[in-house]
């Protein structure tokens, strides 16, 4: 929690904290290393490397939420209305999320940005579909359980219409399991998106992105290891924020973990 | 147990059907005419019709999956316009590279997994019990390719130990004849064993990198099983009985906590296959991920499609053979599996 709280507080209040825009080089500068002046040393064209660490916790953490927020969205829709619907609905959502599993997670991502074209928000896009299979099943299991306990029967007895009964009876009873995968799945995501950076499939060239920051310089290791020790840091520590957080959620909403 | 096993290998299918239908229409979906794609901006329109109508372009699109199927079904998977090669003869010439490291990454995530797990549970709530459990948890955040970087700075770079990329000396390459791509196999089958060893030296940063999360979660869920069977009262028995702890433990314990880790060493196959493609890119080591990157790059659009077929199909059958395996061990699912 301390952990992310510094990193929300730190992309909030970005230019305050920096001592260069991101974009800034000064090529006479280039691969300088930490000083005064440039706290975290320089990258291959003299940039900034701590302004511009600090900028991509701002992406970073945008990365995370929206492709969360996405993957939450769709799959705990098509989880509800398999889940509640069950019958051919059921058959074709959940098969159609067989398909998604059936591919490892970097792959299926590579295959997306493949057809999307590569840019971050496409990133973004792949990571997000990526994770919907596992938010449907967290939602339809839950929904399987909740749909037979007897205030919903009783709900729909006095004939609540099916979506008032999804919002107001089902869901609220759902969110336990969801909270802690969504606060599991910001890690993952960021580090899915960081790494089809790494890969030249993310952000584009110039982009203060920390799996970008990594691809330009892996080869300057020997020469600047200040370049690729910072980038690896930051989505390191932000990635075990939310893992600590998730496990933390998990141990609190979900009793019977705890246990063992 | 066969009707277990035939419902299990028509939902594959099913699933494998499912995939190919995907591959196929990313054909389709990514922008831009494939056939200029692959002869270049400036190919004339008469090239451009003829190469539409080779690859049935101009059929319709029901037609173009029908075909694409049947040439599946022989194992034609097309050629790469950017090597000029055939793309099944291209996986399996990249495949065994990846195989190779994803089965070292395994080897070594699972025995340093499983006795990382163990000494977690047995000091549980402990010094080392905190200490593991958070390196798991650090495991399962780090990315990789950042963990890859740093050991080759720290190992390679700074301390001189091991190679920084590829799975062979350049001078020892010379000597060793590539009969299957296996570089362990094809240094042994060549008889020299400094080439053995240096390919075995080569392979150690790269098995660790890739390793490192399925090492994480083979840990926690090794400590949690272990936790789990240690409550049972046979244990209690056993420790009445003024057994030690390490035969309770290794001898009464373990393989029944096991039973789980095994699912899971299954589940990180997939993850393996697809973290290959970062490990690889890093180590510059010439596998399967490392090609599929290329054609990415290229927009070569049949090896992508060859290429994630294959890795579907892999992941499935070792997920399928792992749930047979995990209900030929486990007796309390042999038994009602039998009477579906």
């Amino acid at each position: 929690m301390v952990i992310l709280t510094v990193f929300v507080l730190i992309s909030v209040s970005v230019p305050l904290l920096v001592t260069h825009r991101p974009d800034e080089a000064d090529i006479s500068k280039r691969l300088s290393p930490p000083s005064k002046t440039h706290w975290l040393g320089t990258d291959r064209v003299g940039k900034d490397v701590y302004s511009r660490l600090l900028y991509g916790s701002r992406i970073s953490i945008k990365i995370g939420l929206v492709a969360v927020a996405g993957s939450v969205l769709v799959g705990s829709l098509f989880g509800l209305l398999a889940g509640y619907y069950g019958g051919w609905i059921d058959n074709l959502l959940m098969r159609g999320m067989d398909i998604l599993l059936a591919l490892p997670s970097v792959l299926l991502a590579i295959v997306i940005v493949t057809i999307l074209g590569a840019s971050l928000t496409n990133a973004i896009v792949a990571v997000s579909i990526v994770y919907i299979p596992q938010y449907a099943r967290i939602l339809r299991a839950a929904v399987l359980k909740v749909k037979e306990l007897e205030y919903v029967l009783a709900a729909r007895a006095v004939g609540a219409s099916d979506w008032h009964i999804l919002l107001v009876a089902v869901i609220p009873n759902c969110l336990a399991p969801l909270i802690v995968q969504a606060t599991l799945g910001m890690g993952a995501a960021i580090l899915d998106a960081a790494g089809l950076s790494f890969l030249g499939l993310g952000a584009k060239v110039g982009q203060p992105e920390w799996g970008l920051m990594l691809r330009d310089h892996f080869t300057l290791i020997r020469q600047a290891p200040w370049t690729v020790l910072a980038p690896g840091l930051a989505i390191f520590s932000m990635v075990l924020g939310f893992n600590l957080l998730g496990d933390g959620l998990r141990d609190i909403l979900d009793p019977q973990v705890k246990t063992t | 147990m066969t009707a277990y096993l035939i419902q299990r290998l028509l939902s594959m299918l099913l699933s494998l059907l499912g995939v190919s239908i995907l591959v196929f229409w990313m054909v389709h979906l990514i922008p831009g005419d494939p056939a200029l794609m692959i002869l270049g901006e400036r190919a004339n329109e008469a090239a451009l019709q003829e190469l539409r109508q080779q690859m049935g372009l101009d059929q319709p699109k029901a037609v173009q999956y029908a075909r694409f199927l049947s040439d599946l079904s022989r194992l034609d998977l097309g050629r790469s316009f950017r090597t000029k090669g055939l793309v099944a003869e291209e996986i399996g010439w990249h495949f065994p590279p990846t195989a190779e490291l994803t089965l070292a990454a395994m080897m070594f995530a699972t025995v340093f997994g499983i006795l990382a797990g163990v000494i977690s549970a047995i000091n549980r709530g402990g010094f080392w019990d905190f200490a593991t459990m958070f390196g798991a948890l650090a495991g399962v955040s780090i990315p990789i390719f950042w963990l890859g970087l740093m050991l080759i700075l720290l190992f390679s770079h700074q301390l001189g130990l091991f190679p920084v990329s590829g799975r062979l000396d350049a001078l020892l390459d010379l000597e060793i004849e590539r009969q299957t791509n296996f570089m362990l196999l094809d240094t042994l089958l060549a008889g020299n064993l400094a080439a053995f060893a240096d390919a075995v030296w080569h392979l150690i940063l790269p098995a660790i990198t890739l390793g490192t999360v399925p090492l994480a979660i083979i840990t926690r869920m090794t400590r949690s099983s272990l936790l789990e069977v240690l409550n049972q009262q046979y244990i209690t028995t056993a420790y009445a009985k003024g057994l030690s702890q390490w035969i309770v433990v290794g001898k009464h314990a373990l393989k029944n906590s096991l039973i789980p880790v095994i699912t899971v060493i299954g589940l990180e196959f997939g993850y393996l296959l697809g973290g290959a493609i970062l490990t690889e890119h890093i180590f510059s080591w010439p596998g399967l991920g490392s090609w599929l990157l290329k054609a990415v790059e290229a927009r070569d659009i049949r090896p992508i499609q060859g290429g994630v077929l294959f890795i579907a199909a892999l992941f499935m059958s070792v997920n399928l053979i792992v749930d047979l395996l995990y209900t030929y061990i486990d007796p309390r699912i042999r038994v009602p599996s039998a009477t579906v």
